[in-house]
């Protein structure tokens, strides 16, 4: 009984910190780009005067997209079209579930993981979670009957079919490495130390691997450089037909999986909730657990930040030029690296 | 080794945009935080109804009547506005006061007034200027727009 509880309010406080993190996603990509700029950014919603830098921001943004129309064209397969962009949501946001936040905690005798589920096959999991998301956008775009929301599809799906494979690739070596695939073991692998000062992180271990995963993640989550699926300029996206609440959804599912690929860089990569020397320091060990839970989201803030940076320092790639990134130079990059990662480790 | 050139190029870029935010919120984190002003400001943009950009002196603004020092207008309805204008938005009366001809009304319809400057140009007794610096002025309804320029407020 009381564990069906925990993870009641497990999921509840997830699902919480997921909405809230999306919410305020949408307020810091909008600062993050106008301080890059040189602008101020959104800072006028105010509640009784009180604007505070915008901080009501996605509140007002969500109000407006409620109350705009909710459009559905004739020609549209209507069911299709209204479960589409539910389906890309659910499934994005279902990566969330096999996350470790942090070192279990004790509360009176019951030990809690951070963690709704722990599976053995975690990292299968999360990429087989994330690349359903794709569903959602191709039902989206097929049935809205628009050419150009067509063509969006089209681009989606080859942009995320071919990037999948050096990611993979690049999160096999990861494994060799790790040799489990259980996120919460993954971290506790991490938290030693290499010749006794360098953290034994995935950053570290696997250079080439964290920038092939990096890149070909971004392609993954449809965002610039890498907006071809949505390219503003010229077909608009699979989305064009959607407006109001549903198009919110779309939108909201593009932060989504952003946090979902800093979570995951974070655990896979920046060592999860692990701090540097701070076992050395003498603090309690629920002291440590406490600043780690912290340190854990502040990484993941940090790596969202730079997700920002990237998308808002580069153009968009021609597509031609996207599939040769993706076939051209990830693929063999990840091979090579899986190939020197399976020696190095066949010798040690 | 282009691919290295290209990669190392994408690095030099992500660090600009680096430092552009990092100096900047610094300085917004300064300015609007901590309510520290200093002369950076960490945007070139203006916040607007607060903070206006500052004119330059020929700026073309508002209609606004000059007045003699008894508080007469010192327009003299010559008319010479009137013909200058090519909206034709200007209608003037004059009527004689103390031996004096003398304007009485003076209506701008801003409505379809292009800002043009013809009239000020015109004027032969400088009575009317554009250097109000109200740029800002909005109606409910186009009879608001219609300014009688001698009411002094
Ligand atoms: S500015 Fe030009 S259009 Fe406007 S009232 Fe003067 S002459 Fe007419
Ligand atoms: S404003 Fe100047 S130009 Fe126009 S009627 Fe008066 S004196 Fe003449």
């Amino acid at each position: 009984m009381s564990v069906w509880l925990i993870a009641l309010i497990k999921i509840i406080v997830l699902f919480a910190w997921l909405m809230l993190f999306a919410l305020y996603a949408t307020l810091l990509e909008r600062k993050e780009s106008a301080v890059i700029q040189d602008r101020h950014g959104a800072n006028r919603a105010s509640i009784f005067g009180i604007s505070s830098f915008g901080i009501f921001q996605p509140f007002a943004d969500a109000l407006k997209m409620l109350f705009k129309e909710d459009f559905i064209p004739d020609f549209a397969d209507k069911k299709m079209f209204k479960f589409a962009p539910v389906l890309t949501f659910f499934f994005s946001s279902l990566v969330i579930i096999a996350i470790p936040f942090g070192e279990p905690i004790k509360i009176g005798d019951k030990t809690i993981s951070l963690q709704l589920i722990n599976p053995d096959i975690a990292l299968i999991l999360i990429f087989a979670l994330s690349s359903m998301s794709i569903y959602g956008v191709i039902l989206g775009g097929w049935s809205s009957k628009n050419k150009y929301a067509f063509l969006g599809t089209m681009r989606a799906t080859a942009q995320i079919i071919s990037y999948e494979v050096a990611l993979i690739f690049s999160v096999i070596s990861l494994i060799m490495v790790y040799s489990s695939m259980k996120l919460y073991d993954i971290v506790l692998f991490q938290k030693a130390y290499l010749w006794g000062w360098l953290p034994r992180w995935g950053i570290f271990l696997q250079p080439l691997a964290f920038i092939v995963f990096i890149i070909a993640a971004i392609a993954e989550t449809k965002r610039a450089p890498f907006d071809l699926p949505e390219s503003e300029s010229e077909i608009i996206g699979f989305f064009v037909e959607y407006s109001g609440i549903r198009f919110g959804v779309y939108m909201l599912t593009d932060f989504i999986e952003t946090i979902m690929l800093s979570l995951l860089i974070t655990v896979l990569f920046l060592g999860g909730w692990h701090i540097p020397f701070i076992e050395r320091t003498g603090l309690s060990a629920n002291w440590i657990k406490a600043i780690e839970i912290i340190g854990f989201q502040i990484k993941t803030f940090l790596v969202f930040g730079f997700l920002l940076l990237v998308r808002w320092t580069f153009p968009r790639y021609r597509f031609d030029q996207l599939m040769e990134l993706g076939w051209k130079t990830l693929v063999p990059i990840s091979i090579f690296n899986l190939i020197v990662t399976a020696i190095v480790i066949g010798l040690l | 080794m282009r691919g290295f050139l290209y990669f190392f190029e994408t690095i030099k870029g992500l660090l600009i945009t680096a430092k552009h935010l990092i100096v900047n919120s610094f300085f917004h984190t300064l300015n609007y935080i901590f309510r520290i002003k200093t002369k950076r400001k960490g945007s070139v943009t203006y916040q607007y109804p607060e903070e206006k950009k500052p004119l330059y002196p020929r700026d073309r603004t508002l209609h606004k009547m000059m007045f003699r020092d008894d508080g007469k207008p010192r327009c003299v309805g010559c008319m010479l506005c009137v013909t200058a204008c090519p909206s034709d938005c200007i209608y003037v009366k004059a009527e004689e006061v103390d031996g004096e001809k003398i304007a009485t009304t003076f209506i701008v319809n801003v409505n379809r007034c292009a800002f043009c400057g013809y009239c000020v140009e015109a004027c032969p007794e400088d009575a009317i200027r554009m250097d109000s610096g109200k740029l800002d002025f909005v109606g409910y309804s186009t009879n608001e727009m219609v300014l009688n320029l001698l009411k002094r407020n």
